[in-house]
């Protein structure tokens, strides 16, 4: 039996790594390193996970100095010389050894303007919005994030400039101006460009690079940039 | 907060972005001189002479090409931003980040082989 | 600095790129034609001077150098430097009026 050595933040902004002996299995996940750490070795180690089959997000965390989703990361695809590194998830401040705080990315999604706002009620008819539409295949990829805050934790725009927005909230708010029933476009565009919007990318890509979704935050925003200037070019800025 | 280091930076895309920022600020700084240097013709042929004759040392000359590769590197790497911000989304940036790099190797060369 | 003014930044940077790849190009082709052989100051400022083409032509490419520079380095300088503010703006704007100034001086003196 072939042994994992795994190196664990442990602490909150201070603290440092420690090392645990994991024994190494075939098909065996970094949630389940992570998960034999807490059960077996360490019962005060503090980490998040919730669907383990890679639909929820949750367990979102820096393996090997790379964003990911722990249980669908397989230990063979990212251990190096039979050690890994597990570290919280970047950009954003820490509660507790692997735990990050996620409230100031969900902020920034409503400071983006991530809400829908329609204008019918259960009085009319459906909305019409075919699949195939221009606006519709745009955004088709998009409304498909989770939130996980993987993009975010990529990004060094987010590390460089404190009060960018970040790709998750941008690629939200993208959706929405793509969508023909929302009604608060005006506004929602003047909320996502500027230093702290779409205008501080400059697609270095991190985002669509560890997306686990396989999205592409970087076309979102590229969309804002260009509703921005036709905004200004039209005068309805 | 944890900051990421090298790790999560060693895509195309990142390396694309570091050269055209890299070149951009060198080439910034390079074109008041240029434009200084340019300016020198107004004292008339003589003063120029004088001028060209110092841009004939191997080490002006070795920064010429640097300079062109820097310039052609930003031009392609520019290009590559303006196809990513204006036309239609495709999964082939990686090649765009490639092509730009190419066309400054190419042009580097060209430049090289005329001086 | 307002969302317009950002977003209109943004599409002078956008639109002086397009004048400067084509100025660029044409820029880089003369010179690797030109110094075929030599070159010598009689010889660029006889084909230079009174070339009306070629005034407008690196009149243009002054100014949109001029503009393209300052606005590409407003970017690195918040986020590398944090530098970000008003000062930032203020430097940038002579540094633009600067590089035009020499700029339209060296046009003058090789095309005029």
């Amino acid at each position: 039996m072939s042994t994992l050595s795994v190196r664990v933040w442990r602490g909150a902004e201070q603290g440092a790594f420690q090392t645990f002996d994991v024994p190494r299995h075939a098909s065996q996940t970094v949630l389940d390193v992570v998960t034999h750490i807490q059960r077996h070795l360490d019962a005060s180690l503090a980490y998040r996970f919730a669907c383990r089959v890679g639909m929820c997000g949750s367990c979102a965390m820096t393996v090997n100095g790379v964003a990911r989703w722990t249980c669908r990361t397989h230990v063979d695809a990212v251990a190096k010389d039979g050690a890994i590194e597990l570290a919280p998830l970047g950009n954003l401040p820490l509660i507790r050894d692997l735990v990050a705080d996620m409230s100031l990315f969900f902020d920034k999604w409503a400071r983006a303007r991530g809400q829908f706002h329609g204008t019918r009620s259960r009085h009319d008819e459906f909305a019409s919005i075919t699949p195939d539409s221009p606006a519709r295949r745009e955004v088709d990829a998009g409304i498909e994030c989770i939130g996980c805050g993987v993009c975010y934790a990529s990004c060094d725009l987010v590390s460089w400039n404190p009060d960018y927005l970040g790709p998750a909230a941008l690629n939200r708010a993208w959706t929405l101006v793509r969508d023909a029933r929302d009604v608060a476009g005006a506004e929602r565009l003047r909320a996502v460009g500027g230093d702290a919007g779409c205008h501080a990318c400059h697609t270095q890509m991190g985002c669509t690079e560890h997306c686990p979704k396989r999205l592409s935050p970087t076309a979102g925003i590229a969309g804002l940039k260009r509703a921005l200037a036709r905004a200004v070019l039209d005068g309805s800025l | 907060m944890r900051r990421n280091d090298a790790r999560a930076r060693n895509h195309p895309a990142y390396w694309a972005f570091l050269v055209h920022r890299v070149s951009g600020v060198a080439l910034a700084l390079f074109l008041p001189v240029h434009f200084w240097a340019l300016g020198q013709s107004l004292q008339g042929a003589a003063q120029f002479d004088g001028f060209l004759a110092w841009t004939a040392l191997p080490a002006v000359k070795f920064a010429e090409w640097g300079i062109v590769v820097l310039l052609t590197a930003h031009l392609s790497g520019g290009l590559r931003l303006l196809a990513l911000e204006f036309l239609p989304w495709r999964d082939w940036q990686k090649t765009l980040a490639a092509a730009a790099a190419a066309a400054a190797l190419a042009v580097g060369l060209a430049f090289a082989l005329a001086l | 600095m307002s969302v317009r003014s950002e977003s209109t930044l943004w599409l002078l940077q956008r639109a002086s790129a397009a004048v400067l790849a084509v100025c660029v190009l044409v820029h880089l082709g003369t010179i690797i034609v030109a110094i075929q052989g030599g070159l010598s100051a009689v010889e660029i400022l006889d084909r230079t001077r009174g070339n009306v083409v070629g005034l407008l032509f690196y009149t243009t490419f002054v100014i949109a150098a001029a503009v393209h520079a300052p606005i590409g380095l407003r970017a690195t300088l918040g986020e590398w430097l944090g530098w970000r503010g008003a000062s930032r703006d203020v430097v940038l704007a002579l540094f633009a009026l600067g590089l035009a100034t020499l700029g339209l001086r060296a046009v003058m003196g090789v095309f005029g």
